[in-house]
């Protein structure tokens, strides 16, 4: 089958690569109708998150029918139609119980390089280095789905794949990000990033009672995105001063709970403070460019929330500990815990509160996946979401 | 302790300070000057091989400074021993591919040997002296291992599953065949590093149903051994702890168990994966295998991934015949 291989930093190709197999009982094989690049797929393509190898295969968002089933998943048969989350759980440790699901204790086959690089496990994860299992991921035309009796929803309405494809991750990961702000009547939500997360935190925020949300970001297409399709009101930090402008617009108490959907390579304006952490990054004296975060924590209202949905690898210097501890500010995160957003993400859809594919902006075939890649990278021609069809 | 032993020559202290200068002879140029030293074993000189260079050298100065300031030696001079190994895997991917001019490149390789060769012997030589140091005067140092996890089953049953010896190879990497020889007694089989077996008899010397079994190796068994496992209720609704604690005296001494860890046979890791496999067992009804890791949780596979691609048919029945299916 073809499928879209990391070749190196900056690199990837589509290839040739045998055809998946089910290996486990619960394992399920799908042929892929649509497949999508996630924001997270460039950490991993501009080679910032360790542990990848040249020939494996990317991508966690993808949805299509079903056309294997191994012998122990009877809820699922050939032909059905499912959107797949990209975290794999088994559905009956101690974490999967408790709803962490990206935390699932059995799925992730090289526990022990998580252990060393960060503590302990996360669940295994498509296509996404082998410190989360090196599992083959979905930017291909098939792929194979352990665990296949807990993870993938059936969509059986006439819904179209780019309304149900981002069930996948960036929908759930954009929502968790706004429920874990606790949001109450009247608070005031800022989102870092109007990346497919920070857009989907933007209308999950108001999904859940928000007052008013702030977007925060450095392009003019995706801040229109933001204020035209999610509601938001917008800040192009490149312009304006985003402590001025938060201070005036919350009647200088800060916003009551700030999201991070930026993650470890975000970027300054000032260009001393942007070269000093590109330049660790890139010497690898620490993983993360962490603008948009100590931002974040800069500006929150006392006793307010930060929840942080943009993926951090490492490690992060010149944290700003003193202004969590002083102002008793909580920070909240986790990769997405997808499979419990599933159920109740996709009666929004159905009910008509949300369509999802308003972010798309790019529809290719999978042989163009190099170009998506690139076009998403640098943010040409308004570049916000990039689906790849097999 | 004397530094010199009793017949005169240098002791392995005095060795140990030797290597720690050549650690510094070798690190200052390769830090301070990468791109000659590049030239000189003839491998290509750019950015990136001046940067492993110096990364190279950093470690090299370390392990001088290690050797000189710690009271203990015995440990730098091992990861002396790894950073040999390290030389030696860089030098031969750069026969195989970059070099420049392989004359040049072979004669660093073979100084490599050399110094490995000097780091093994005196390594050895530090750790039998600190193991005769100590009161027992036993030859070869024990390994002792713990490990625990919890599992999402209760206690009567894990005690049941690990009851069946005989199950045991579905779950323990190193384990090929447990046979029970008497109501107390098993026989038992183990793969070791580079293709070494072993083979020992037990017998359970503690066993107390849904609490713990212990056992220990029966006199004259080559790989002396002996362990508790328990099983014990965990807080609140989680299921059962099991804590596993094993002696055992590897095949080859010190040496051995060094050798084993740099092939990422280390037996902490190992016993943590072979937890994680019977949870996943017990959990999920099978070891979860990936396209990186098609055998399931396994340390030596950590070190060295499939890439994350599908497997090729005969890859699948290699992967899925070893380390047991359930």
């Amino acid at each position: 089958m073809r499928a879209t291989v990391w070749s190196g930093r900056n690199k990837v190709r589509v290839e040739n690569v045998p055809d998946p197999k089910i290996l486990n009982a619960r394992d399920a094989i799908v042929r892929i109708s649509s497949t999508a690049i996630c924001g997270s797929d460039l950490h991993l393509y501009d080679g910032y998150v360790p542990t990848m190898r040249k020939g494996d295969i990317l991508g966690h968002e993808f949805m299509g029918e079903i056309v294997e089933t191994g012998r122990d998943v009877s809820n699922l048969k050939v032909g059905d139609r499912v959107v797949v989350p990209f975290p794999i759980a088994c559905g009956f440790c101690n974490a999967c119980t408790r709803g962490l699901f990206s935390l699932c204790e059995n799925s992730n086959p090289n526990a022990s390089i998580a252990e060393k690089l960060w503590g302990d496990t996360t669940s295994g994860i498509f296509g996404y280095s082998h410190a989360t299992g090196g599992y083959a991921g979905g930017q291909s035309e098939y792929a194979r789905v352990p665990f296949a009796d807990v993870g993938p929803i059936k969509i059986e309405s006439g819904l179209e794949d780019e309304q149900v494809l981002f069930l996948s991750d960036v929908f759930p990961t954009g929502w968790m990000g706004a429920e874990l702000c606790d949001i109450k009547p009247g608070d005031i939500i800022a989102v870092w990033g109007c990346g497919p997360v920070g857009q989907f935190a933007i209308a999950s925020a108001y999904l859940l009672g928000a007052e008013r949300v702030i977007a925060i970001d450095r392009y003019d297409y995706r801040l229109q995105m933001a204020r035209e399709k999610a509601g938001a009101e917008v800040i192009n930090y490149e312009h304006d001063d985003v402590r001025e402008m938060l201070r005036e617009m919350t009647g200088g108490r800060g916003p009551d709970a700030c999201i991070d959907a930026v993650g470890m390579e975000a970027h300054h304006q000032h260009t001393g403070m942007y070269a000093y952490d590109r330049v660790k990054q890139a010497t690898r004296m620490e993983t993360e460019r962490g603008y948009a975060l100590r931002e974040a924590i800069y500006n929150c209202r006392n006793g307010g929330t930060i929840s942080i949905m943009g993926v951090y690898g490492g490690f992060m210097d010149k944290f700003p500990i003193g202004a969590v501890m002083n102002r008793s500010l909580t920070i909240k995160t986790g990769q997405c815990h997808v499979h419990r957003y599933l159920r109740p993400l996709l009666q929004r859809i159905e009910n008509g509160d949300i369509d999802p594919s308003f972010i798309v902006t790019h529809r290719m075939s999978l042989d163009d996946a190099p170009n998506g890649y690139e076009t998403f990278k640098n943010k040409q021609d308004e570049c916000v979401k990039v689906v790849l069809k097999p | 302790m004397s530094a010199t032993s009793k017949n005169g020559s240098a002791g392995p202290q005095d060795v140990a300070k030797g290597l720690g200068i050549f650690s510094f002879a070798l690190g200052i140029p390769q830090t301070l000057a990468p791109g000659r030293m590049n030239r000189m074993i003839g491998i290509k000189d750019d950015s990136k091989s001046r940067m492993l260079m110096r990364a190279v050298g950093i470690r090299e100065l370390t392990a001088g400074v290690g050797i000189f300031t710690d009271r203990r030696p015995t440990e730098w001079i091992w990861a002396r021993v790894a950073g040999d190994t390290m030389d030696l895997a860089l030098l031969g991917s750069a026969l195989r591919s970059k070099s420049q001019s392989p004359a040049r490149t072979l004669a660093a390789t073979g100084a490599v040997i050399g110094a490995f060769t000097a780091d093994v012997i005196d390594g050895v030589r530090l750790s039998r002296a600190s193991s005769n140091g100590s009161e027992e005067s036993e030859p070869e140092q024990p390994v002792r291992v713990t490990a625990a996890i919890t599992v999402r089953r209760d206690r009567e049953e894990l005690y049941a599953h690990w009851r069946n010896f005989e199950s045991f190879p579905a779950f323990m990497a190193h384990i090929e065949e447990v046979r029970s020889t008497a109501p107390n007694r098993s026989h038992w089989k183990a793969r070791g590093p580079m293709g070494m077996t072993a083979e020992w008899d037990a017998e359970i010397t503690d066993d107390v149903s849904g609490e713990r079994i212990s056992w220990r190796s029966v006199e004259g068994s080559k790989i002396d051994n002996s362990g508790t496992v328990r099983f014990v209720q965990a807080p609140a609704d989680q299921g059962t702890e099991i804590h596993i604690e094993m002696t055992y005296s590897p095949p080859a001494g010190a040496v051995g168990a060094t050798i084993a860890k740099l092939l990422g046979e280390e037996p902490a890791i190992q016993i943590k994966d072979d937890l994680r496999r019977f949870k996943q067992i017990v959990e999920t009804g099978e070891i979860v295998r990936s396209d990186g890791s098609p055998e399931g949780p396994r340390g030596r596979r950590q070190l060295k991934q499939r890439p994350a691609h599908p497997l090729a048919e005969d890859e699948v029945a290699a992967a899925t015949n070893t380390g047991g299916t359930s």
